[in-house]
């Protein structure tokens, strides 16, 4: 230690006036990027603060100031800090807990904050095994001494809670490394391979898949080593015009067959708040995008036959179920959403039909021929975010210890009960005394009640 | 009787209840202060029954989901939690003046939620991002936080208050004399300061849980998540400037009301000034 201490760089990082500083100095300059909107393009910038402004912007990398070289050199600082900091303070407090506390002398004692002072009309080694049985009894084991004419005895609780705060600390330090080994950046730059966490979406239309995603950090194809195929989209909504649901139906297939997934079906309802998660990739409903294309899927109810065909408005198709053609001449629209469209259908043998459907409602046609389910839905595609993270359980379970950490360093204590006993002319004088390292007034408390019943149970 | 009722009645409870507080401050007459606390408490109950029924209506409106889901949701809530706090610390600690500086900030919320024009009152249906069970824990832990950082702004208020009133050599006179000695109040300050930083660190860490079940990702440095995580520094700052280099009395009041500015921007400021994924917050 007393080297270390030598050591002008070890000082530096070692000391809670860097700590203070760099706490002020991370809280100072996060604001300007929430003042500043980040990652816009270059041309807002000039347009709203101007060149000059624009360029120092630019200079200071504060349009994307949160993965600044400066910005993260000082979270490294930080880390770094935290690390020598605990550091140089553990080994205090493993002497604390290996401390012999029996070596203390009597007359200390009775300077004690806390203390009481008892006499017993027992000879000494018979008040000895009482307080020892007593204080046993409460759950605080003791130690003895013979000193100075007498019997020390002690006892402690929670030694170990004087760890709590860098339980605080490490946690810091887990949920910082987990950031890292979820970034994307440092999956590229460090470990060459972008498919160890990355970050991306993919838009699939309806009755489409897909086996790659687009990066959001260079827009590059990502593959993904399986494939994910959206057979349906549909957004729900309140009676007050709110968006209620966004749903996709979707499956993962391998090598063209459909994988059977946690909840046991193959067909996944992915929702906002509901994200599917396949070999550590998580996809997230997180847009949409209308089409002026419908999808259509038509069953012939006798012979089970059915067909998916995309098809724009106002176009008519020759279904491969002979001789059967129908197209979509009609629609209503509001906003950009299809509310029902006006189907001709024909099979040859009569006049054709012609009908409204609501999006997306199965209609059932009764021909002399024949009879057929057509269903024609507006063509959506589903917006996916996708993830792979590997650090998020590193992030997680920082977040717990630290939870933890801050309830042992702050609501616990590690508290000492002293008993001094000594005996004059057949008499036992007892002297309590006890101290906590934090939250005096409770341990006082407890300590009272615990000398208060033990007088009561002697007399 | 419906729940926008018994809101009202809330307001008149903790106005009531801010004004005796006051003129126990004021007149050092404590059956006042008795008065104000049965206001609180009043007003408490009334409060939860009123949560509870707004509640209740959302699901006869066939939307159901828990009243913590708009500005006007979380004023109300944020009046809750500080009072219930406040209740909670004045039979603890019997330090009765306090309510002073506290109820001010649970009417002030009240009176804000009710008659701001840019707020609404109606209840809404929950947009599919607000969706999840994540909303109960990370709104909860949130408010019990700046319930306890609205008491601690007040507490350090009130203890520079009382030592200006000491420099000025007419403590005993003044109505600070009626306050706490400025040890107990700089005690209860720290002991504030630590509580509402836990919840703040579980409503940080909910937030994040739930951001990355919604989005994927727990940390995106949006306004509102960049502003909870300055205030978090504002107080780890505090909570070491006081352990470690120990610092005390007006340097910790100071920083109980900087704390306190901070929480007040993290849930006004940005919602109001900046934008950001927490955009529904705001009406």
């Amino acid at each position: 230690m007393a080297t270390r201490k030598k050591n002008p760089i070890w000082a530096f990082f070692a000391s809670v006036k860097l700590a203070l500083f760099l706490l002020f100095i991370l809280a100072a300059t996060s604001i300007f990027g929430t003042v500043i909107q980040q990652n816009q393009p270059a041309a807002q910038y000039v347009k709203e603060y101007g060149e000059n402004l624009a360029h120092l912007f630019r200079i200071l990398d504060l349009t994307d100031m949160y993965n600044s070289w400066w910005f993260l050199s000082l979270l490294g600082i930080f880390s770094l800090n935290l690390i020598v900091c605990s550091l140089e303070r553990i080994p205090n407090v493993i002497r604390l807990l290996r401390k012999d506390n029996l070596t203390i002398k009597p007359e200390r004692l009775a300077k004690m904050g806390i203390r009481k002072t008892l006499a017993l009309p027992l000879p000494l080694e018979q008040s000895v095994q009482r307080v020892g049985d007593y204080l046993h009894s409460k759950g605080w084991k003791t130690k003895k001494r013979q000193k100075d004419g007498g019997i020390l005895l002690f006892a402690q609780h929670g030694a170990w809670t004087r760890f709590g705060v860098y339980i605080v600390h490490l946690s810091i330090l887990v949920i910082l490394v987990g950031a890292v080994i979820g970034s994307p950046t440092f999956a590229k730059k460090v470990l060459h391979n972008e498919k160890f966490a990355f970050k991306g979406s993919i838009m699939i239309p309806e009755s489409q898949e897909t086996n790659f995603i687009y990066s959001f950090t260079n827009g590059k194809k990502i593959d993904l080593g399986f494939t994910v195929h959206c057979s349906y989209f549909t957004i729900d909504y309140y009676a007050n015009g709110m968006p209620r649901t966004y749903l996709s139906k979707v499956t993962i297939l391998e090598n063209g067959k459909p994988v059977i997934l946690k909840d046991g079906s193959t067909v996944h309802d992915l929702k906002v708040n509901k994200p599917l998660t396949y070999k550590g990739i998580t996809f997230y409903q997180s847009s949409y995008q209308p089409y002026s294309d419908f999808l259509t899927v038509l069953v012939n109810t006798k012979t089970h036959e059915k067909q998916t065909r995309i098809i724009g408005g106002g176009k008519q198709i020759k279904s491969k179920m002979q001789p059967i053609s129908f197209g979509i001449i009609n629609q209503e629209v509001r906003g950009e959403a299809v509310q029902r469209m006006k189907i001709w259908f024909s099979d040859n043998q009569a006049d054709p039909a012609t009908f409204w459907v609501n999006n997306g409602q199965k209609a059932i046609i009764k021909r002399p021929a024949g009879e057929y389910e057509l269903t024609v839905k507006q063509l959506y595609a589903t917006g996916l975010q996708v993830t792979k993270d590997p650090g998020v359980w590193f992030v997680y379970i920082g977040c717990g210890m630290m939870l933890v950490g801050l309830f042992v360093a702050f609501f616990m204590s590690h508290r000492k009960i002293y008993a001094f006993i000594r005996e004059e002319a057949g008499q036992s004088t007892l002297i309590f005394a006890g101290s906590a390292h934090k939250n005096k007034v409770g341990f006082e408390k407890v300590f009272s009640k615990l000398v208060d019943e033990f007088q009561k149970q002697m007399v | 009787m419906n729940s926008s009722q018994l809101f009202g009645i809330t307001t008149l409870c903790y106005l009531l209840s801010a004004i005796f507080y006051v003129a126990l401050l004021v007149f050092k007459n404590k059956k006042v202060g008795t008065i104000g606390l049965v206001f609180a408490i009043i007003g408490v109950i009334i409060q939860t029954v009123a949560i509870g029924l707004r509640w209740q209506e959302s699901y006869q409106m066939g939307i159901g989901h828990a009243p913590l889901t708009n500005m006007y949701e979380s004023l109300v809530f944020f009046a809750w939690c500080t009072t219930l706090f406040y209740i909670f610390m004045e039979f603890k600690f019997k330090a009765r003046v306090v309510g002073a500086f506290v109820m001010p900030f649970a009417v002030a919320a009240m009176a804000y939620a009710s008659f701001a024009k840019r707020i609404s009152q109606q209840i809404n249906p929950l947009i599919p991002a607000l969706q999840s069970n994540w909303l109960l824990a990370h709104v909860i832990t949130c408010f019990i936080g700046y319930g306890a950082f609205a008491v601690a702004g007040g507490l350090g208020f009130m203890y520079l208050l009382k030592k200006s009133g000491i420099k000025k050599g007419k403590d005993q006179d003044s109505f600070t004399g009626s306050l706490p000695e400025l040890k107990v109040i700089d005690d209860l300050t720290h002991k504030t300061i630590i509580f509402g930083f836990m919840w703040l660190s579980a409503g940080i860490i909910t937030g994040a849980v739930w951001a990355n079940e919604a989005w994927g990702t727990y940390w995106s440095w949006d306004p509102k998540e960049t502003w909870s995580i300055i205030t978090w520094f504002v107080y780890a700052s505090t909570l070491h400037a006081r352990f470690t280099r120990g610092w005390s009395g007006s340097r910790i009041a100071w920083l109980a009301i900087l704390g306190f500015v901070s929480v007040f921007f993290t849930y006004f400021g940005v919602n109001f000034l900046l934008s950001g994924l927490h955009s529904y917050g705001a009406s």
